[in-house]
């Protein structure tokens, strides 16, 4: 068992961090439907981490449980350290976690850059006369900003479509703007649930480019959830595999891969 | 001189955030205002002002005020009339309390009032959306009709039931009550148009508008990214309504100067200024000026036309005006949600690439 507090270097010579976010025991149920069956696991510091399972095993479930969307029954979850108490959404983003969503939930009447620029609540401040009068502190806090998120735009080459509404966007490119928006947060933890679903193979591989990037250029911590399993080989540190709600695999790439549960639950071995 | 942005390249993002990106449209605001200030206040009339100019300008600024709720915070309102009446009998008890005071600051103060009386109506969106949440703020309508009515102490105890204003002076001129001129009403409520509109573009294009747009267009995504819901539609509907409560305030201090509540601040008054929005455009500041100057002259305009150039008989005109706003609503919300503010962009945009489409 790897330490909590201190960090590791893996085979392929990443850096990880010490762990920056452990679930205890989560149960979450609907009604009678059990989504996830006491769960724990850590994502640390610096690491590409990525939730897999067959469809319906409870990844996404998981990750609104993180975004503090859904609350479990049971388990505890803790953040940097401390248990996190009971939180609204809106405050888990605040603390720097950001996310992208399985159905795009982008803006859609809102322009590319007002959609990434709302992104960036945690770093304008500035109070409701400032804003109103549009001076000093409110345009000067506008225009750092501003350049922030341009060098995110840049960052993700989506330049040439800043201007546009988003709702005429093709849904390739949705995706990106939406984590543009994530990122724009300069979160400590990136949740991404599916960011390849529907993508052909090109557009695939750059936004494999960008996570990796991402990861690499600004040490943030990652975590996401994905189907095409060549893609998680290749991106992830280490993966968590879930089947019908429950943890089935955890470990390095190689180790779930070799797993004889993820084997079977994968090939469709039938349940008990 | 062409309608371009070539040659007209942004160097910073302040300049890239202003309200008027391109050359042309800034130099005609600057016109409009000069216009607007020095020029008009020495050729209008009496007729003009009252039958253009004053409901143009009240009106604006209570469409800017819905705007800011409906199309850009999306939480549907039908209280306008009512939130109008709240600043106008704030205004009118200020006003008969504190008669030393100035009347701006009275109907900046009303416009205060009405903000706290919006947030406390504008609580139920925070459970009801959509249809019930228009159903919710139709309860407030007469609600707040009914109070005025019901309650003495709003009118004084004056044996009419009605409010009349008192004359009230800036620098010496008076600006409410029957001594009026036509051009110091006109002035004072076209400073506290420009200042309304500012103060809104202001907003809608920072942070607090970027708030309002999310929660429009996906709540649930913009309170997981970390906008707040409840400080989100809290504030457009106090921003909304204070500016609903400055322009109520104007309607009965400046404009009519005498108002009995149901007949001025009704229903139908709520529905003229959401159509003024739906028309002019909504999530526009352009688009509330153009929804409001179109129905306050469509009527003058038909009357002109109608029944002074073509003797057509005075009811007939009128129900054409009805048929006209109606087919014309229906239009806009089927053809072009953005209204009349999107039409002007799509023939700019158009203007931009003239003579080369492509
Ligand atoms: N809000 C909800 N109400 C009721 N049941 C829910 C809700 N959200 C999820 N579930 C149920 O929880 C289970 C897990 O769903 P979840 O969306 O987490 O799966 P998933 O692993 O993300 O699947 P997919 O790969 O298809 O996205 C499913 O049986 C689903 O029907
Ligand atoms: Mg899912």
């Amino acid at each position: 068992m790897l330490d909590q507090t201190e960090g590791f270097v893996t085979e392929d010579g990443r850096k990880i961090g010490p762990v920056v976010m452990e679930m205890k025991n989560i149960t979450l149920r609907f009604g009678g439907v059990v989504a996830i069956k006491d769960i724990s696991f850590d994502i640390r510091e610096g690491e590409i981490r990525a939730i897999i399972g067959p469809n319906g095993a409870g990844k996404s479930s998981m990750l609104n449980v993180i975004s503090g969307f859904y609350h479990p029954q049971e388990g505890e979850v803790w953040y940097k350290g401390a248990k996190r108490p009971a939180m609204k959404p809106y405050q888990v983003a605040r603390q720097g976690i950001a996310r992208t969503f399985q159905n795009i939930a982008l803006f859609e009447g809102m322009s590319v850059l007002d959609n990434v620029m709302t992104g960036r609540f945690r770093q304008m401040t500035s109070g409701f006369w400032a804003q109103a009068l549009w001076k000093g502190p409110a345009e000067r806090e506008e225009i750092a900003n501003r350049e922030a998120v341009e060098r995110i735009i840049d960052f993700l080459e989506i330049q040439h479509i800043r201007k546009t509404p988003v709702g005429r966007l093709p849904y390739g490119l949705k995706k990106r703007v939406e984590l543009a928006r994530a990122l724009a947060a300069e979160p400590s933890i990136l949740l991404l649930d599916e960011p390849m679903a529907g993508m052909n193979v090109e557009e695939k591989e750059d936004m494999s480019r960008f996570i990796l990037d991402v990861n690499d250029e600004f040490g943030t911590t990652i975590a996401l959830i994905e189907h095409d399993m060549g893609v998680v080989m290749d991106l992830s540190d280490r993966v968590v595999v879930m089947d019908y709600g429950k943890k089935i695999g955890d470990g390095t790439p190689d180790e779930v891969r070799n797993n004889q549960d993820v084997i079977d639950a994968y090939l469709g071995v039938a349940h008990d | 001189m062409l309608y371009r942005e070539a040659g007209d390249f942004k160097t910073s993002y302040v300049a890239d955030s202003q309200t008027f990106p391109i050359k042309f449209d800034r130099y005609r605001y600057y016109a409009v205002l000069i216009i607007g200030f020095a020029f008009i206040p020495f050729v209008i009339n009496d007729y003009w002002v009252n039958a253009i100019f004053l409901p143009f300008l009240i009106y604006s600024i209570a469409a800017i005020g819905l705007n800011i709720l409906t199309g850009y915070c999306g939480q549907v309102s039908l209280g306008t009339g009512g939130f109008m009446a709240v600043g106008a009998y704030a205004c009118y008890k200020l006003m008969t309390a504190f008669p030393e005071v100035s009347i701006l600051i009275h109907v900046l103060l009303a416009g205060g009032i009405t903000a706290g009386v919006g947030v406390l109506f504008g609580l139920p969106s925070l459970r009801i959306k959509g249809f019930y949440l228009a159903v919710a703020t139709l309860a407030a309508q007469f609600f707040l009709v009914w109070l005025f009515n019901r309650v003495p102490w709003f009118y004084n105890y004056s044996a009419s039931g009605q409010i009349n204003a008192p004359e009230r002076t800036m620098f010496g001129v008076p600006v409410t009550g029957p001594e009026t001129a036509a051009w110091a009403a006109y002035l004072f409520c076209l400073v506290l148009t420009v200042f309304c509109a500012l103060i809104a573009r202001n907003l809608t294009r920072g942070m607090m508008g970027r708030k309002w747009m999310a929660i429009r267009d996906m709540d649930i995504a913009a309170e997981i990214i970390g906008v707040n819901p409840l400080m989100a539609k809290l504030s457009a509907f106090a921003v909304s309504s204070f500016f609903v409560g400055v322009a109520g305030a104007l309607f009965f201090a400046v404009y009519l100067g005498a108002v009995e509540v149901g007949e001025a601040f009704g229903i139908t008054k709520s529905f003229l200024v959401l159509f003024m929005v739906i028309i002019g455009g909504l999530g526009s500041i352009f688009g509330s000026f153009a929804g409001a100057a179109f129905l306050v002259l469509l009527p003058v305009v038909l009357k002109l036309v109608g029944v002074d150039l073509l003797g057509w008989p005075t009811d007939l005109v009128a129900h054409l005006q009805l048929i006209i706003v109606g087919a014309l609503i229906v239009l806009f919300l089927i053809v072009e949600p953005h209204g009349l503010a999107q039409l002007w962009r799509v023939a700019k945009e158009k203007l931009r690439l003239w003579p080369f489409p492509h």
